[in-house]
């Protein structure tokens, strides 16, 4: 067992929920309750196991650690190939704070089909926690289609009224995406076999190779409109307010809070090392692009009057700063995106998490069904406040950082304007947020209903509370965070430079091949 | 004894708004009002413990790191607190007129029917408290921003403390909202900071910038625009300044402290802070000179004609921070920041005076149901008299020292000075007026409310008058911290002690001429009457003929008076400018951009659509426990194959 988790720990991070998804399928169907508690202690046990990788993760070293490797289907060259750096490591610990408060939550507010939703949840857990890890193209493309599965059928099965339209939309969509990489991934590894004469899927042995002009675009292409649709980047967002509509609380606190990243992640990891060249040239449009994300998603989350859809808007803005500060490329702005990655899935998901909360009890997402329960649900409203504060980037809680860094960062860069632009972000956020708050928790109560509503219960409380002490944390030690990320982005800066300068110097044939 | 920390100073009532947060609701009041007002008077007693080291030493600035905050890339900012003479300054009264005003908040809110919404009242006050001292305390552009945004919050917190009443709820966002468009513009100044310098700590910032004046100089007109555009925001000047009345829907006590005496001068302090900056940037200056003067003229106005007591004093701030903007465009830094000091003692004894009032009168504060209150609100009444004499300019009272330092700044200053001047006089008339006007419609004459609410009438008690009365005090006496230079070479003890803040740039301004003394006399002399004058004509009109000249002259231009009356119809303008056009826009790019065109276009694409529904629903059975086998088997299928190619 020591050996397991001294050797294997990725592995035993990832791989446990699946385990437990297995158990849970043992149990016969109708054993509600033990399914709910099975898997919400699985995800709490994940998440204790996952906490030796924040400490034994060595903080200033450059490149993958805790790595592991196995040969998987060799006539192919994949491997089953993990590791992390800071990027990743900071997307599995959100991955694993956020399941196992999803699952509390689902514990009261879930009753149908409770074994298959608890599969559903631990089966994703395992998809996106592999997704983080794999260092291999193949293996990654596995993980992200495992992914994608549950969360179809979490939107589509136990989702809201609309849920169908919903989850196909969320299907087609992302199906779109990924087909386009899958198809990529194929043409790398077929080069990489021409050039060399041997099979490989590995980040490592594919990164060496060089490809120029419409090659590398179109390919670039593939695999940037997959990340952009799942981060999503405007035009490509419409599939979100409906997923996250439908979709249940938990199911839309892990679709904001996690998936969502990783379409901003598989960018940093797969998309620029691969084809650095073509990712600087289409660099400008990814920052327009956010800079109209930031403005375009705030102004419709105003029109909004489903508490949800206003949140889901709101998501589209705030990632549309990450997307900014990838394409400015500074080491601020990059590490800024990172941690506002991180930031992101704490404040939405505690958003999604107390908008659940009032759902559940109300049956209404409506902002007119509601108002002036602040004197009715106190605690219920100072989590909701403070999950506010943090979206909207007060100083003090973990969102100002990430804002900062990101706006500064891009500031530096030759990109100026955008951070202007994008800045104008904290006066649209404060409008559409605080008319939320105003209109929920502050105006007079007049529907009579709300006087009976019941604050937070005690597991609901819990969920919350740990978001909003990791906000905090966040925004008063940045630094525990920053540190871990800065190398990774350093490296990741040096790859890109020290290619394109490789790629500059000598004029290269259209097809790719390979320099040692 | 040994000096205690600066970080203390904030984190005493940051520990105080935790404490009265988390157990204030169960602990019952008097424990809220004991942490509440406890930690507001130990955080008192350790900045003067403090203060007075350092006020009686050399004054030297003094530095303290606490911990890095964000080092990232270039970027370093450390948690560390500043103690210099202009943090000095803003400690003394930032603390000291706190305190006063948690003790106030005892007796005033009193009747909150809840202990939460008691416990809650106290502890925003106290991480008000928190934030506004690390704003003062802040050693770097960063920090002072946590504390700028921190009492932002605050600000919108207790502004909505009644939320329950719509129009309290949406001064609340209205305020957070108009302030952040200010913090917009601190952000982007801080990045044009960061650009030039690579630092946004004080100490570097300020020194690189006196160094080498020629190479900053051109980067610093856009720079110190963009954080003027901040103090705008936060310290309520024209075009920004919309949110300050509506403010008043907060708890008096609030609006005495954060909208009077503290948070809205805050970016006076921001400006004084970085003279050096707004020095190097000439064209700036002028602008921030001409917005100050603006400001006091144009809200001076619209407080002549509002009946609501405290609506009235939110103009009159208004007013009273375009003065101290224009002191600091022309230059006069140290006296901007001496009109803070005085500005905080008797703004804040008349928003007490308006709570004791407005206790006394069931809530009302409509200045027309009001008179003769002098004779059963005799603490009230005296205290809030000696405020208005200190407002009005009339010596020796605080305020005449602070403001005729700015005006004859102003007469001083070069180019269009004296027209500044002259604004700045006919605001000084207007002040007397408009002051002297409410104390005659409140204090004076016969009682004109219901007979309910002359029943009712009652001086406060002791909590609140105490306070009052030491506000009053110091409403007379600080003003002789900063004699004007008639008075002897050595008169002035606020101009040399802050003088090292505003030290010149050297080769890039002379040193100014003093006026001659004959003139200063002069200009004291023109204020004085012209402050007497507008206490007379207000005596005249509202208690010798009872308002009679003032109704005649409203009656004969009803335009203009309506117009005065409905604060020029900003708000109006500005709904009809920006609210509704936003309000429209964000609704087309939902239904029309989002909904029509981009779900259009996919929706468009129905072949690919409908084949794929087609085969989903070939595949979708519905059947949970299908998927949860389809699954399965597939998990299987891998782990054979990954078995087998093992």
């Amino acid at each position: 067992m020591d050996a397991l988790l001294r050797d294997h720990l990725v592995s035993v991070v990832v791989f446990l929920p699946l385990a437990g998804a297995v158990l849970l399928l043992l149990l016969p169907r109708s054993a509600a309750s033990a399914a709910r508690n099975i898997a919400f202690g699985v995800s709490v046990l994940d998440l204790i196991v996952s906490v030796p990788l924040w400490t034994r993760f060595l903080v200033g070293v450059p490149g993958f650690q805790l790595r592991e490797r196995i040969d998987w289907i060799p006539q192919l060259g994949i491997t089953y190939n993990v590791g992390l750096d800071g990027i990743s490591l900071l997307l599995v610990m959100l991955t694993t704070v956020l399941t196992p408060v999803s699952l509390l939550f689902s514990l009261t507010h879930v009753e149908k089909e409770v074994r298959g939703y608890s599969v559903a949840f631990l089966v994703l857990e395992t998809g996106m926690l592999g997704s983080l890890v794999a260092l291999d193209l193949a293996l990654f493309y596995v993980f992200w289609e495992v992914m994608l599965v549950p969360m179809y059928f979490i939107i589509g099965i136990w989702g809201g009224p609309r849920r169908i339209y919903a989850s196909m939309k969320f299907f087609l969509f992302t199906m779109s995406g990924s087909l386009l990489m899958f198809l990529a991934i194929l043409f790398v590894a077929i080069r990489h076999h021409t050039a060399t004469g041997a099979w490989s899927f590995a980040l490592e042995d594919l990164t060496r190779m060089t490809f120029t002009g419409r090659v590398e675009t179109y390919l670039f292409l593939a695999f940037a409109l997959a990340f952009a649709i799942k981060v999503p980047v405007f035009p490509l967002h419409t599939w979100l307010p409906d997923a996250h509509t439908e979709a249940p609380t938990a199911g839309s606190i892990i679709l904001a809070g996690v998936m969502l990243k990783l379409g901003a992640y598989g960018y940093l990891r797969f998309a620029l090392p691969l084809f650095p060249d073509a990712a600087m040239r289409f660099a400008p449009w990814l920052g327009v692009l956010g800079v109209i994300g930031v403005i375009y998603g705030a102004m419709v989350a105003y029109a909004q009057h489903d508490m949800k859809r206003l949140v889901a808007y709101s998501s589209v803005s705030h990632l549309g700063l990450v997307v900014i500060g990838i394409g400015a490329f500074t080491t601020m702005s990059l590490s800024g995106s990172i941690l506002q990655m991180v930031n992101h899935g704490l404040s939405t998901g505690a958003l999604f998490l107390l908008v659940g909360v009032l759902y559940e009890r109300r049956h209404t997402r409506e902002l007119d069904a509601y108002g002036g329960i602040a004197a009715v649900v106190p605690v219920t409203t100072a989590l909701f406040l403070i999950a506010t504060l943090s979206s909207i980037g007060l100083p003090g809680l973990n969102g100002f950082v990430g804002e900062f860094t990101i706006l500064l960062g891009t500031w530096l860069s030759p990109h100026r304007w955008w951070s202007a632009a994008a800045a104008t972000g904290v006066i649209l956020s404060a409008i559409y947020m605080l008319t939320l708050v105003q209109r929920v928790f502050w105006n007079p109560l007049v529907v009579e209903e709300n006087r009976k509503l019941t604050d937070v219960r005690p597991s609901e409380f819990v969920a919350a509370a740990t978001l909003v002490v990791l906000m905090v944390w966040i925004g008063v030690r940045p630094n525990d965070v920053l540190d871990r990320i800065r190398p990774a982005v350093e490296s990741l800066q040096k790859s890109v430079a020290a290619r394109q300068v490789a790629l500059h110097e000598s004029a290269r044939p259209e097809i790719s091949e390979v320099r040692r | 004894m040994t000096t205690p920390p600066l970080w203390l100073i904030p984190a005493i009532p940051l520990v105080g708004f935790a404490l009265n947060g988390l157990l204030g609701t169960k602990l019952g009041k008097s424990f809220v009002s004991a942490v509440g007002v406890g930690a507001a008077g130990l955080t008192t007693v350790v900045a003067y413990a403090r203060l007075i080291p350092f006020v009686g030493g050399n004054h030297q600035p003094v530095v303290e790191p606490v911990a890095s905050w964000i080092a990232l890339a270039g970027l370093s900012i450390d948690i560390s607190f500043r103690l210099d003479p202009l943090s000095a300054l803003m400690l003394s009264f930032v603390t000291f007129v706190a305190f006063l005003i948690h003790v106030y908040s005892i007796g005033y809110m009193h009747h909150e029917a809840t202990n939460a919404g008691y416990a809650r009242f106290f502890a925003y006050l106290n991480l008000f408290l928190f934030a506004m001292l690390t704003l003062v305390l802040a050693e770097s552009f960063l920090l002072m921003f946590v504390g700028w945004e921190g009492v932002g919050l605050c600000s919108y917190l207790l502004i909505g403390y009644y939320f329950e009443a719509d129009y309290a709820a949406a001064a609340g966002r209205k305020a957070f909202v108009v302030n952040r468009i200010g913090d917009f513009g601190f952000l982007l100044g801080m990045f044009g900071l960061f650009a030039a310098f690579g630092s946004l700590n004080y100490s570097e910032v300020f020194w690189k910038a006196a160094q080498d004046p020629a190479r900053f100089a051109p980067a610093l007109g856009a720079i110190c625009l963009c954080l003027f555009v901040g103090a705008m925001g936060k310290s309520a000047q024209v075009p920004l300044y919309v949110w300050l009345p509506d403010a008043m829907a907060g708890p008096t006590p609030v609006s005495a402290l954060i909208h009077a005496a503290t948070m809205v001068t805050a970016g006076v302090y921001m400006v004084a802070r970085c003279n050096v900056l707004f020095r190097l940037a000439p064209e700036v200056m002028v602008f921030v000179a001409a917005i100050g003067c603006f400001t006091a003229l144009f809200a001076g106005i619209i407080a002549v004609a509002q009946n609501d007591l405290k609506k009235v004093l939110a103009y009159s701030t208004i007013s009273q921070l375009g003065y101290m903007f224009l002191a600091c465009g022309v230059g006069a830094f140290g006296v901007g920041m001496f009109h803070v000091m005085t500005h905080a003692c008797f703004k804040a004894c008349l928003f007490l005076g308006a709570g004791s009032v407005m206790h006394a009168m069931s809530g009302d504060l409509d200045v027309r149901h009001m008179g003769g209150l002098r004779g059963k609100l005799r603490i009230t009444y005296a205290t809030f008299l000696v405020a208005t004499l200190a407002i009005a300019g009339i010596p020796p009272l605080a305020g005449f020292f602070s403001k005729d330092a700015i005006l004859s700044a102003a007469f001083d200053a070069p180019g269009a000075g004296k027209v500044l001047w002259a604004v700045g006089l006919a605001t000084a008339g207007l002040t007397a007026f408009y002051m002297f006007r409410v104390v005659s419609l409140t204090f004076f004459g016969r009682f004109r409310g219901t007979a309910e609410q002359a029943h009712h009438i009652h001086e406060s008690p002791s909590s609140m008058t105490v306070p009052l009365i030491v506000l009053a005090f110091l409403s007379i006496g600080v003003g002789f911290v900063g004699l004007p230079p008639v008075f002897g070479a050595r008169a002035d003890l606020i101009g040399p002690f802050l003088a090292p803040i505003f030290a010149p740039i050297a080769g890039h301004e002379g040193a100014r001429e003093a006026l001659p003394h004959a003139t200063e006399w002069l200009l004291m002399a023109v204020s004085v009457a012209v402050a007497a004058s507008g206490l007379m004509l207000a005596w005249q009109w509202y208690v010798k003929q009872e308002g009679r000249p003032a109704e005649r002259l409203a009656a004969a231009m009803p335009g203009v008076y309506a117009l005065v009356a409905e604060k020029f119809r900003v708000d109006e303008d500005y709904d009809f400018l920006f609210v509704r056009p936003f309000n429209r826009l964000s609704h087309f790019l939902w239904k029309v951009v989002d909904v029509l065109i981009i779900d259009g276009i996919l929706n468009a694409s129905a072949f690919l659509v409908e084949l794929s529904g087609d085969f989903l629903r070939f595949v979708q059975t519905g059947n949970v426990r299908n998927y949860a086998l389809t699954f399965f088997l597939g998990l299987i299928a891998l782990l054979l194959f990954v078995a087998g190619a093992m």
